[in-house]
């Protein structure tokens, strides 16, 4: 049992932090954004409670995306990289036990998925999906290979940043975030209309991962540390019911 | 208590893509060997005490074309109205985790959960909330997931006391949340995300 386990209520999303639902330079969105308001409403223990996962939720290897689709001696190409660093809540307090999954694009910008069809090959030693639980600090910790940038049909030369796709479970369903990290430098994070369905710079900069050469492993991975905030209670069960409720 | 401190920002929400399911249902999109098995949209087995139902739906765009690169997450409680969560007053549920996982079908876009019907719960001010399920859609073009919940048909006396469906407006959009029983325990829930039937969706 957590301290999580009495938490009333949480702090309402801010909206417009967020991307909105329709970013028409992201093509996708246009008709798969819902056009009425959201409805507003206090939390009740359907969104306060969520789904339990234990170590059974994971397997050895599974943050291992070097190794975890490759033949036995074998490993996936590409520049072997360590991913790290702490899931919080929005009052600085590390989340334990949240579960990440991962995926992402191999080396040459190519996803296994039976829907891709990009010209560059798949790496038969590379599947791309991934998972981990963070510590009692929130702290978490998985290797892979660097994905490469690919091009997309938004536009008529459209190209995606490199980035690893990040799917997140704190002890709220409430909390549930799915979400992109990128790699500080990327050029093409700034051209992206995905990224910049985000309205605030600082907000986009949450997403750059910083490269860490003190965590670097010698002679085998560099390190890159990306943080995530996720959604925090509020301080206390009611004060951020809506008027008229 | 201390004084407050400012909140931190949440990190920003992305769309999930295109090829959600590799990081989510590995196994759906040909991805073997790495999970043994997917998470999964059956909650239930024999020994799930409840209703048994199953509930069938598919996700329509702008065009009235159906999604069929979304995944849908649920979240709802036991036969009992307790949350199989961690924490005081729930208990983790013996052959019901309470949470399931489904894609979208690739070609019809169907989707569907085996469940069972979950029991009444409390609204934050304690009033009683009829029975419903918590979903959660994500997909290429979304770029934030979109929180729904599902209501039964055949609860018209409960859902007519219940104080989320009473606070929309106007009044006929709370009927997009209500699934239409289908007979012996079927239940068929579509979503819009667009037009004159859009669905409500919650800000969770």
């Amino acid at each position: 049992m957590t301290d999580d386990a009495g938490i009333l209520a949480y702090l309402p999303r801010d909206r417009d932090w967020h991307p909105p639902a329709l970013a028409p330079a992201y093509r996708s969105s246009i008709k798969r954004s819902p056009h009425q308001p959201l409805l507003k409403f206090p939390c009740s223990l359907s969104e306060t409670t969520g789904p339990l996962f234990g170590q059974d939720a994971r397997g050895p290897g599974d943050d291992d995306l070097i190794h975890n689709f490759a033949a036995a001696g074998q490993s996936a190409l590409g520049p072997r990289i360590l991913v790290h660093g702490y899931v919080r809540d929005q009052s600085g307090r590390g989340i334990a036990g949240a579960l990440l999954e991962i995926w992402q694009a191999n080396a040459g910008g190519r996803y296994r998925h039976v829907n891709e069809g990009y010209l560059a090959p798949l790496d038969p030693n590379f599947g791309g999906c991934g998972r981990c639980l963070t510590d009692a600090d929130g702290y978490y910790r998985f290797s892979s290979i660097q994905p490469a940038p690919y091009p997309w049909p938004n536009g008529p030369n459209s190209w995606r940043p490199a980035h690893i796709h990040f799917s997140l479970f704190g002890p709220a369903f409430a909390q549930r975030l799915i979400t992109q990290m990128y790699f500080e430098g990327d050029p093409l994070i700034p051209l992206c209309p995905i990224v910049n369905a985000i309205p605030r710079p600082e907000a986009v900069d949450m997403l750059v991962a910083r490269l860490d050469p003190q965590a670097a492993l010698p002679m085998d991975m560099l390190a890159w540390r990306f943080d995530i905030t996720l959604r925090g209670p509020a301080q206390t069960p009611f004060e951020n019911r809506p008027e008229g409720l | 208590m201390a004084a407050s401190k400012k909140p931190l920002p949440e990190s920003p929400s992305q769309t999930a893509g295109p090829y959600v399911h590799i990081g989510l249902l590995p196994n759906f999109c040909g991805i073997d060997g790495v999970y043994a098995s997917d998470p999964g949209n059956r909650l239930v087995n024999a020994d799930t005490r409840g209703e048994h139902i199953s509930i069938q739906g598919c996700i329509y765009d702008g065009d009235g074309e159906p999604l069929r690169d979304a995944v849908v997450e649920s979240w709802q409680a036991d036969a009992d109205g307790n949350y199989p969560s961690p924490g005081p007053g729930h208990g983790v549920g013996k052959g019901f985790s309470g949470w399931g996982r489904a894609a979208c079908d690739l070609h019809s876009g169907e989707f569907g959960f085996e469940t069972i019907k979950p029991g009444a719960v409390p609204y934050a001010d304690g009033r009683p909330q009829a029975p419903h399920i918590t979903l959660w859609i994500v997909a290429r073009g979304i770029n934030i997931g979109l929180h729904t919940r599902l209501y039964f048909d055949d609860e018209a006396a409960a859902n007519a006391g219940d104080p989320l469906l009473a606070a929309i407006e106007p009044r006929e959009r709370a009927r997009t949340l209500i699934a239409r029983g289908e007979g012996e325990g079927a239940y068929r829930f579509d979503i819009y995300l667009q037009g004159p039937r859009e669905t409500v969706f919650l800000d969770i």
